[in-house]
């Protein structure tokens, strides 16, 4: 039989057997789309974490007063400490060599009121470098203005969830609002960045940072993040933070220096947990789809013992007989293959569209391995049973379903 | 054409041998048309399959146009099957999916013969058994006498010496079925070897050789001339 009337052979069959090739592809295109979208999944999850943490920028270092003897975790916003972190420290600090900008950071929550709106947001008290250390952006207005650390300015930045709660649609920029008694003009919108870092900046108020201390009647900074210049060694860095702390505070080391390296670090068990997840539910779906295709091929091929019987009787050799089978076999499954392979790319595409944080995006090796187990258990379990079948004798082949008529 | 020597097939049933043929020894020359009767469990479905080459003996040797069957490797088994041998079945077997055109064709396109010989071949075929207007249908689209002329024609696209034929009248009216047995004879004519199984005496009385099976033996194998036959 010559390749071409084989594929002929096998077309009419696929073609002339709709159910039967239906059911057969819909096992593929699910056992394909559980694959490729399970896998999309665990790896959208893993990289949204793993993002989250980069956000941080790995030349910028974090000082917070009191001695954290782990390396990780994240820090409690309101550390207990012996001695205050200063302004006075995130200017010196802003003196070392390989350091660009502090930026001081005090927060707390604080009621925000305009007209008769109320609303309890995290307030945080910063300066301009802020915005770019964490890379926010405003979409309306500007960033707090560059001042000197220690002046006070009744200005403010709001999340853009915040603008809208309090604001609705009116304009905000140029308006006052009220926290504690005091008036701040509205002077920039946050664009809308979503959640960094476990803070929602969109639910958000930014207010320079000697403004904070009078709001929270607080002298103590919260953290000074350190921006170091690219290329800079951090580790020797962080030593020299240290030291000049250590100096300023009478020869006691009471701040903790972060870096990503060492939150990453932190972490790492469970990126490698996550990783280990994502494995496993790939090798299951795999597994599953499996043997979805096998058990649909074996019912197909024994349900044909009669037809196997007729080809052989009127003169074709087990060789033939197998590779007929097999050849529908992967007939039926690259197509199959191909239709799940596109339906589960426009379900991440609809995914990505509904949730744009998460970065769903299939893994090319849980495509090919998808492809690879569809493939190998459709050309397997065809061939299997093809050949079993090839191996009776026609007659009893033939009269065997006969007997079940 | 045909030498049986010695042939037995042995089951194994349980812990117990069944002897499906016990010690066969047939000469059937080119161009006779036998017809083998026996009651059921006799040996002659065995029969026909060993000689149909779809099946091997146990014991003994089958020689087809020279060849000894029993020693050739599987696939040469295949070849001479597909080269010399037809098959007629009482079920006709025909593939529900393949039209009688397609399905006349199956043999030739299972051997490899371009798509030019196999339309010519077919042609001639459904229009000497006049089939031609139902080349387009379907089996099911078929009443039974016109599915068992179409079994025939794919039997005969190969051209074989032989024609191997299972009770080929077993599920036809008589009309139908005498329309087969005319069939079958006028090829029997044209110098083709022609074997019947068959439970129907009247059918087996028409051949010029008639073999009868008990227990996996052959007990009686009587012959007519042509001439006879033609006068009876």
């Amino acid at each position: 039989m010559n390749l071409l009337d084989r594929l002929e052979f096998c077309q009419q069959a696929i073609t002339r057997h709709r159910f039967r090739s239906a059911m057969l592809m819909l096992s593929v295109v699910i056992g394909i789309c559980a694959v490729i979208i399970l896998t999309s999944l665990g790896e959208g999850a893993r990289q949204y974490v793993l993002d989250e943490f980069r956000q941080l920028g790995s030349n910028v270092l974090i000082v917070l007063p009191g001695r954290k003897e782990t390396s990780g975790g994240l820090p409690s916003f309101h550390g207990e400490s012996a001695r205050d972190l200063t302004l006075a420290d995130a200017e010196a600090l802003e003196r070392l060599s390989g350091v660009i900008k502090t930026a001081p950071l005090i927060a707390g929550l604080t009621e925000w009121s305009f007209e008769s709106r109320h609303r309890e947001s995290f307030t945080i008290g910063t300066s301009q470098v802020f915005f770019r250390i964490r890379q926010l952006n405003v979409q309306r207005g500007i960033p707090l203005p560059s001042i000197e650390v220690g002046e006070a300015q009744a200005v403010c930045v709001l999340g853009s969830k915040l603008k809208q709660e309090l604001f609705g649609a009116q304009p905000a920029l140029g308006e006052w609002v009220r926290a504690a008694g005091t008036r701040y003009r509205v002077i920039g919108i946050l664009e809308d960045k979503g959640q960094a870092m476990g803070m929602d900046m969109s639910d958000a108020v930014l207010i320079p940072v000697a403004s904070s201390q009078k709001l929270f009647n607080q002298e103590g900074l919260f953290r000074v993040f350190v921006e170091a210049r690219p290329g800079s060694d951090i580790e020797d860095l962080k030593r020299r933070i240290e030291h000049l702390m250590r100096d300023r505070h009478q020869g006691d080391l009471d701040v903790t220096v972060i870096t990503q390296d060492s939150i990453m670090g932190a972490f790492n068990k469970i990126f490698d947990i996550l990783t280990y997840a994502l494995m496993a539910i790939a090798s299951i779906s795999l597994l599953v789809s499996g043997i979805l295709i096998m058990n649909v091929t074996l019912i197909s091929i024994s349900q044909r013992t009669e037809e196997i019987g007729l080809l052989k009787a009127l003169g074709a050799s087990r060789r033939e007989i197998r590779l007929i089978f097999v050849t529908e076999a992967l007939l039926i499954t690259l197509v199959a293959a191909l239709v799940g392979l596109v339906m589960a790319y426009v379900l991440l595409a609809a995914g990505r569209y509904q949730w744009p944080q998460i970065p769903f995006q299939a893994p090319l090796w849980a495509v090919w391995s998808a492809l690879a187990v569809a493939v190998v258990s459709a050309t397997l379990f065809s061939w299997l049973p093809a050949s079993k079948a090839s191996r009776l004798d026609p007659v009893s082949a033939l009269t065997q379903t006969q007997a079940r008529k | 054409m045909i030498v049986l020597q010695n042939i037995s097939r042995i089951f194994q049933v349980g812990d117990q041998q069944v002897y499906g043929l016990n010690d066969i020894n047939l000469t059937i020359n080119k161009g006779e048309y036998v017809s083998v009767m026996g009651a059921s469990g006799s040996g002659k479905s065995t029969l026909l399959n060993i000689l149909g080459l779809l099946d091997t003996p146990s014991l003994g040797h089958y020689h087809l146009l020279n060849h000894d069957t029993t020693r050739v490797s599987e696939p040469e088994r295949d070849r001479l099957r597909r080269e010399h041998i037809g098959f007629v079945f009482q079920s006709y077997h025909l593939v529900p999916r393949l039209t009688a055109r397609e399905n006349i064709e199956l043999p030739l396109v299972l051997a490899g013969a371009p798509r030019a010989q196999r339309k010519a071949a077919c042609d001639a075929l459904l229009e000497r058994l006049s089939l031609t207007d139902r080349a387009g249908h379907l089996p099911n689209q078929l009443s039974g006498g016109q599915r068992q002329r179409v079994a025939i024609a794919r039997a005969l696209i190969t051209q074989p010496q032989l024609l191997l034929a299972d009770e080929p009248t077993g599920n036809l009216d008589s009309h139908s079925g005498s329309e087969v047995i005319t069939l079958l004879e006028a090829l029997h004519q044209e110098g083709i070897t022609l074997l019947v199984v068959t439970h129907d005496k009247s059918l087996g009385d028409r051949a010029e050789r008639h073999l009868e099976m008990l227990d996996g033996r052959i007990v009686v194998d009587t012959r007519r001339s042509r001439r006879a036959a033609s006068l009876a």
